[in-house]
């Protein structure tokens, strides 16, 4: 037998530790089952070349270059008319919403100019919030769009001036990805940190024994639930201020919208989440199995929230997962306000979305714990 | 109001298949100490905890201080100090910080005072910036004790207070106790140790979820009937042999050079142990019954009761 290495030591170590494997199940279940569950749910998610893109139209004529050209911008597959016959304030207000990515504007001497061989143009506002999300369907854009008028107006205007597409990018106008992610990964700075500790906190003392002795004491289950959260909520508070003052000095993120607006949607987002994190506390008996569940749930959350994809982009049944996330609701509320200062009422949907999770949560929460050790 | 601090009948749990307690019965009076016994895994904790308000029975009922242990378990809380078997005060928190913190809970005033005076009596003055994690076994217990009487509870329940504290700790440990009781605290302790059994005004012994025997140290042992001889000099390993298994031998245990050996049938006991005696050059005599004899012998019968 060797002194330095054995095989019947290194052995018994394995056996120990497979046993050990299988005991914790949720462990097991971690390892094999969820890479293949999300596997499948990411690998036909993610789409980072998003099409279908939700679109408006301002067309007063709705005249047959406008149909044509409607159509074609449709068969690129990037383009989906939503709204296809929306006054101008509302569209503004649909792209401030986020409701779509594009506005296309017909004027309507768009027909007579195309038809008398003048220089006609159209507008084509593109919310460049993300920009990944606009750079495909723009980069399509002239070449279609003309080939689709020469063709409605006939052989004999092909010498007509042509078309003229002028493309905004709206909120970002350079392009710039810092704009979109910065103020994302707040929300997932905030996500990661509230959730995990959070729930980590209370199984501590379950696994240390020290809950069976406070629960001994006369602490009710939602004096046990604040005075474990409020901790917290001061570190995510902290979190906040140092995210949004590098955001702006270090990254030059744009601040268009109300500070105290993005503030009540952090604090509402902060509260659900560390309420998330005492849910999870609940049901886990260890720090490990608690850990294990956050990332179970971080990882779905990040790829299907919009943070890292286009939200846009993904597959009707990926987006309906992607609501289930306070993350979505969180990153649609704080793009809307700091990049497009979109005021209370564009962001009232993803704002009471929040609220109806932390409500939702607590609920569950305090129905969830344990006033006895059974 | 009655005299009695804990009266509790029928108690039944059930973890799942398993049924823990099993139809349990306990008078405990006011003022008294109260041993509770029982092999490991036999109920005493989950018995316990039924009793203090942290589970809730599958049935049976009863009353802890004249509150109903099923709908009143804020107001025994309050009234209960119940100190846990595993340490569970917080280990990163100083022992100034952990008393604080139950001051708070239970609200009382003038915290600070409180705090420095059940550290003064601990005669942890000197060492209150201390973590409570770094403390040794029995300053750990004391701690724990202090912090569980430290809301003037008028019942105390341990859960196995002394496992690993050494000899001089624990009698020092149950002479509070005594004090404690003295002062009209009623005191339920559960405990594997013997000697602390018979420092218990009445015991109760508990087996595999079954209330086996209940009454003073002398009530158990004379109930027990058991008879016991003490087998001396000459070769006892070989007698110990022979007599595992013989007629009206229900145990045979080796103390040092001498041998005790128990049964429930006097007479057959007194044939098989002369003749073994005769055989191997021993010489034996009759003696008391131990209420460890007794309860080894609880034990196993409780077993074959399971079989």
């Amino acid at each position: 037998m060797n002194r330095f290495f054995s095989l019947h030591r290194l052995v018994a170590l394995l056996i120990k530790e497979i046993i050990q494997m299988r005991r914790d199940r949720v462990t097991f279940a971690m390892m094999l089952g969820v890479p293949l569950m999300q596997l499948m749910l990411f690998g036909f998610a993610i789409n980072i070349d998003p099409k279908a893109l939700p679109a408006a139209l301002v067309s007063p004529t709705q005249d047959r270059y406008t149909r044509a050209m409607v159509t074609a911008l449709e068969l690129t597959g990037y383009y989906r008319f939503i709204a296809p016959n929306a006054t101008e304030d509302e569209a503004e207000d649909m792209i401030s919403r986020g409701e779509v990515a594009f506005v296309v504007t017909v004027p309507s001497d768009f027909g007579r100019r195309i038809e008398r061989g003048d220089h006609a143009s159209i507008l084509i506002e593109a919310d460049a919030t993300d920009p990944s999300v606009a750079s495909g369907a723009i980069s399509t854009l002239s070449t279609v769009a003309n080939s689709a008028l020469l063709r409605e107006a006939g052989q004999g205007h092909q010498e007509s001036n042509g078309l003229e597409i002028i493309v905004h990018r709206r909120y970002n106008p350079e392009g710039i990805t810092q704009y979109n992610i910065v103020p994302g990964l707040l929300g997932v700075i905030l996500q990661l940190t509230m959730v995990m500790m959070t729930a980590m906190a209370l199984t501590r003392e379950v696994e240390r024994g020290t809950m069976e002795n406070l629960l001994s004491m006369p602490a009710n289950p939602l004096e046990i639930m604040l005075g474990k959260v409020v901790p917290y909520l001061i570190v995510g508070a902290v979190q906040v201020v140092v995210v949004l003052v590098s955001a702006k000095l270090v990254f030059n993120v744009p601040f268009v919208g109300s500070l105290s607006l993005v503030l009540a949607g952090v604090f509402v987002f902060v509260l659900a989440l560390v309420i998330l994190g005492y849910l999870l506390s609940t049901v886990s008996r260890t720090q490990m199995q608690a850990m294990q569940l956050t990332f179970f749930f971080f990882l779905p959350s990040l790829l299907l929230s919009g943070f890292m994809f286009p939200y846009r982009g993904m597959p009707a049944w990926a987006q309906v997962i992607g609501e289930v996330f306070p993350l979505t609701h969180f990153l649609r509320l704080i793009r809307a306000v700091m990049l497009k200062g979109a005021d209370f009422s564009a962001v009232a949907g993803p704002f009471f979305a929040l609220v109806l999770f932390a409500f939702g949560l607590a609920v569950l929460a305090l129905f969830r714990f344990r006033k006895t050790l059974d | 109001m009655t005299d009695l601090a804990i009266s509790v009948s029928g108690l039944t749990k059930r973890f799942g298949e398993k049924t823990v307690v099993n139809n349990v019965s306990l008078d405990v009076r006011k003022g008294e100490i109260m041993g509770f016994l029982g092999p490991n895994g036999s109920g005493k904790t989950t018995t316990i905890r039924l009793m203090c308000g942290l589970l809730e029975p599958d049935s049976g009922e009863g009353r802890v201080l004249g509150h109903d242990i099923r709908t009143e378990r804020r107001a025994i809380k309050r009234k209960v100090g119940y100190m846990t078997q595993r340490f569970s005060f917080y280990e990163d928190l100083t022992i100034a910080e952990n008393l604080s913190f139950v001051a708070g809970l239970y609200g009382m005033s003038p915290k600070r005072q409180v705090v420095k005076d059940t550290i003064a009596d601990l005669g942890l003055t000197a060492r209150k910036d201390q973590l409570a994690g770094s403390l040794s076994g029995g300053w750990k217990q004391r701690l724990a004790l202090a912090a569980c009487i430290m809301h003037k509870p008028a019942l105390l329940m341990l859960d196995e207070p002394t496992a690993g504290v050494d000899p001089k700790a624990r009698r020092e440990f149950w002479d509070e106790i005594h004090a404690l009781a003295h002062g009209g605290l009623t005191v339920l302790v559960s405990t594997h140790y013997m000697d602390e059994a018979e420092r218990c005004h009445r015991i109760s012994y508990i087996s595999y979820g079954d209330l086996i025997a209940q009454g003073t140290v002398p009530e158990v042992v004379q109930g027990a009937a058991l008879t016991t001889y003490v087998v001396t000099g000459g070769d006892t390993a070989q007698a110990a042999r022979l007599l595992r298994g013989a007629l009206g031998v229900d145990q045979v245990a080796p103390f040092g050079a001498t041998l005790h050996v128990v049964g429930r049938d006097a007479m057959a006991l007194k044939t098989s142990v002369e003749v073994v005696a005769c055989q191997t050059g021993c010489n034996a005599e009759l003696s008391d019954t131990s209420l460890e004899d007794v309860f080894i012998q609880l034990m196993g019968a409780a077993q074959d009761n399971m079989q």
